[in-house]
């Protein structure tokens, strides 16, 4: 047992030390979204007339999807580490050790859930700017979500990374996969005035519900731009099933990867 | 199954020789190919517990797949490997009893050294003001403890070495295992190095395993295998080795190489090969024979010398091939 946490832990306090020392990535993972939220929501919300809840600024509507993009941006900073940690040579001193490549793999991803959670909770810090007022209650909940969905972000960027030897090839993935996910989580758009095709896609996105517990979970009582959503607990059924599948498949990369 | 052997020669413990000693590593037919191309092939040797064991060959022979091979990285396409009690099919055991030095090492820049150190402890379970400890006075037996709050990323190459080696030394493993360890030292930083290493072997008895270009370290060693082309062409103490190439090694340099080797075959009856655009012969007391040669051939020779076998005649003596040669073609096998 202690073979198997005290690697966990020194995975994850490696992170956390990284990260502190490396100060461009906070700014990174948190500024960008920043932007990207004043930018469109300010340009968009002249535009922004969604069936079902109109009144609904696009900066209020932005403001959840600007979260999901904090933690999917960390995520995504996190999983290049490894491929660096790989070029590096760091990540061979880890795999002749004797510890088991499912600790090696959660010990990464909690360590860089842990990196995002914190900035989306930082994040938090805008709600009134962004409609929401957060009760302690919605808070706890909100922090909850984001390192469900933290961990499930993670998982997916390290399943990816751990078959990757270059981060030019992770910037491809990334622009392919990890960026149309949350295109189609409702993050930008509402769910419901999509046509069918992408409808469809959000349908079996598993971020999308995702998204829609972290809105939920955000207003708690009902709020307009939840129209239509699924309900609080399956978002959050989802997201966890979601999470472990990403854990799962990060771990089965792990054990096949050959040097 | 393995039996403890005796070392026949060679070995720099004098005991060696009279007493039984336990097996470290057991390569068996190890073969492991990329693809359709084998880089290694039926390879068979053991490496005896304390003892230091080179893997000495030129560039694409085949060291560095056996390296990867040995520390689990990848997993042998034929054959068998055991270090210790633990075999190839079981890796998870064999790393109980790896330290393993990279040729790139395996450090994390942004952190410091004794955080390096305290962080490679966690990932093999150790915890604690022992481990601690252990840490500190390895970084004073490496000259390091006043260096141990900067971080890695800051030290000379030679420096970073130390530190790779002093991590691998923690959790007190009975095998290391070392990938060109001295790539990127300077010659006073790699002999710093290789007395570490002497010290190890000695003080705690640990098997040193390294991979080597360069004859002199493999001449410092208890034993040497040598691979060319994936295949081991010899096996045994840099001593023995030499001794088996049969006396002195003659060398002589000319402008038209086959037919003066030629001649000397019919004329002196030395059996004489051409290597490399030079003839050369293995044949005792070459002194003798070098008034001779001078005599006969003066006009051709360019340049005639002689001198005991060293670890690269024993190469050439088994590949017909100049150490060196195929340095460009990396990995290439015919």
């Amino acid at each position: 047992m202690r073979r198997w946490i005290l690697p966990v832990w020194g995975l994850w306090w490696r992170e956390m030390v990284r990260f502190v020392r490396q100060r461009s990535r906070v700014t990174g993972a948190l500024l960008q979204p920043l932007v990207f939220w004043l930018l469109l929501g300010g340009g968009l919300n002249a535009s922004f007339r969604p069936t079902g809840f109109a009144g609904v600024s696009y900066v209020e509507y932005f403001y959840p999807g600007t979260v999901v993009l904090v933690l999917l941006f960390t995520a995504i900073f996190a999983t290049i580490a490894t491929v660096e940690d790989r070029k590096s040579g760091f990540l061979q001193g880890v795999l002749v050790a004797p510890m088991a490549r499912s600790a090696i793999v959660l010990g990464q991803v909690l360590g860089s859930a842990t990196l995002a959670t914190l900035q989306g909770t930082l994040m938090l810090a805008f709600a009134p700017a962004g409609g929401v007022r957060l009760a302690l209650g919605p808070f706890v909940l909100t922090v909850l979500v984001m390192s469900v969905l933290a961990i499930a972000l993670s998982g997916l960027g390290l399943s990816i990374a751990w078959r990757m030897d270059s981060t030019q090839g992770f910037h491809a993935v990334m622009n392919m996969l990890l960026l149309p996910l949350w295109f189609l989580s409702g993050a930008v758009f509402p769910v419901n005035d999509a046509p069918l095709p992408i409808w469809l896609l959000m349908v079996v996105n598993p971020l999308m519900y995702g998204m829609a517990a972290l809105r939920r979970s955000l207003y708690w009582q009902e709020a307009p731009s939840l129209e239509g959503l699924p309900s609080f607990a399956t978002s959050l059924l989802v997201s966890v099933v979601f999470a472990a599948a990403t854990l799962a498949l990060a771990t089965r990369n792990a054990k096949r990867q050959v040097w | 199954m393995l039996q403890p052997r005796i070392i026949s020669s060679g070995s720099a413990n004098v005991t060696a020789a009279t007493s039984p000693r336990t097996v470290a590593v057991a390569v068996e037919s190890l073969g492991y190919r990329y693809g359709d191309r084998w880089a290694l092939q039926g390879v068979s040797f053991e490496v005896y517990q304390g003892e230091m064991f080179a893997l000495l060959g030129p560039n694409g022979g085949g060291k560095t797949t056996l390296f990867r091979i040995l520390s689990t990285l990848v997993a042998p396409v034929e054959g068998a490997v055991r270090i210790f009690d633990a075999s190839h099919e079981e890796p998870w055991r064999i790393r109980l009893y790896l330290g393993v030095v990279f040729q790139r090492p395996s450090l994390d820049p942004k952190l410091t050294v004794w955080e390096n150190l305290l962080a490679h402890a966690q990932l093999y379970g150790l915890w604690g003001s022992a481990v601690r400890h252990r840490a500190q006075e390895l970084l004073e037996r490496f000259g390091l403890a006043e260096r141990q709050n900067e971080l890695v990323e800051r030290l000379s190459g030679g420096m970073q070495r130390r530190v790779e080696l002093a991590k691998c030394l923690l959790p007190r493993p009975p095998l290391l295992l070392l990938d060109e360890p001295s790539t990127g030292l300077d010659p006073g930083a790699r002999r710093d190095f290789f007395l570490l290493l002497r010290q190890l072997q000695s003080l705690d008895g640990t098997t040193v395993v390294f991979t080597t270009h360069f004859m002199e370290e493999a001449d410092r060693s208890d034993r040497v295998a040598i691979l060319h082309r994936g295949k081991l062409v010899a096996l045994g103490s840099p001593a023995s080795l030499k001794a088996e190439v049969g006396g002195d090694v003659l060398v002589i340099h000319t402008e038209r190489a086959p037919d003066l080797a030629d001649a000397v075959q019919r004329e002196f009856g030395l059996a004489a090969r051409v290597v490399d655009g030079t003839v050369r012969a293995e044949c005792p007391e070459a002194h003798q024979w070098v008034p001779r040669l001078v005599e006969r051939f003066g006009q051709a020779i360019s340049l005639i010398s002689y001198g005991r076998p060293t670890l690269e005649d024993v190469f050439v003596h088994h590949t017909g091939q100049r150490f060196w040669v195929g340095e460009g073609d990396r990995g290439e096998l015919v």
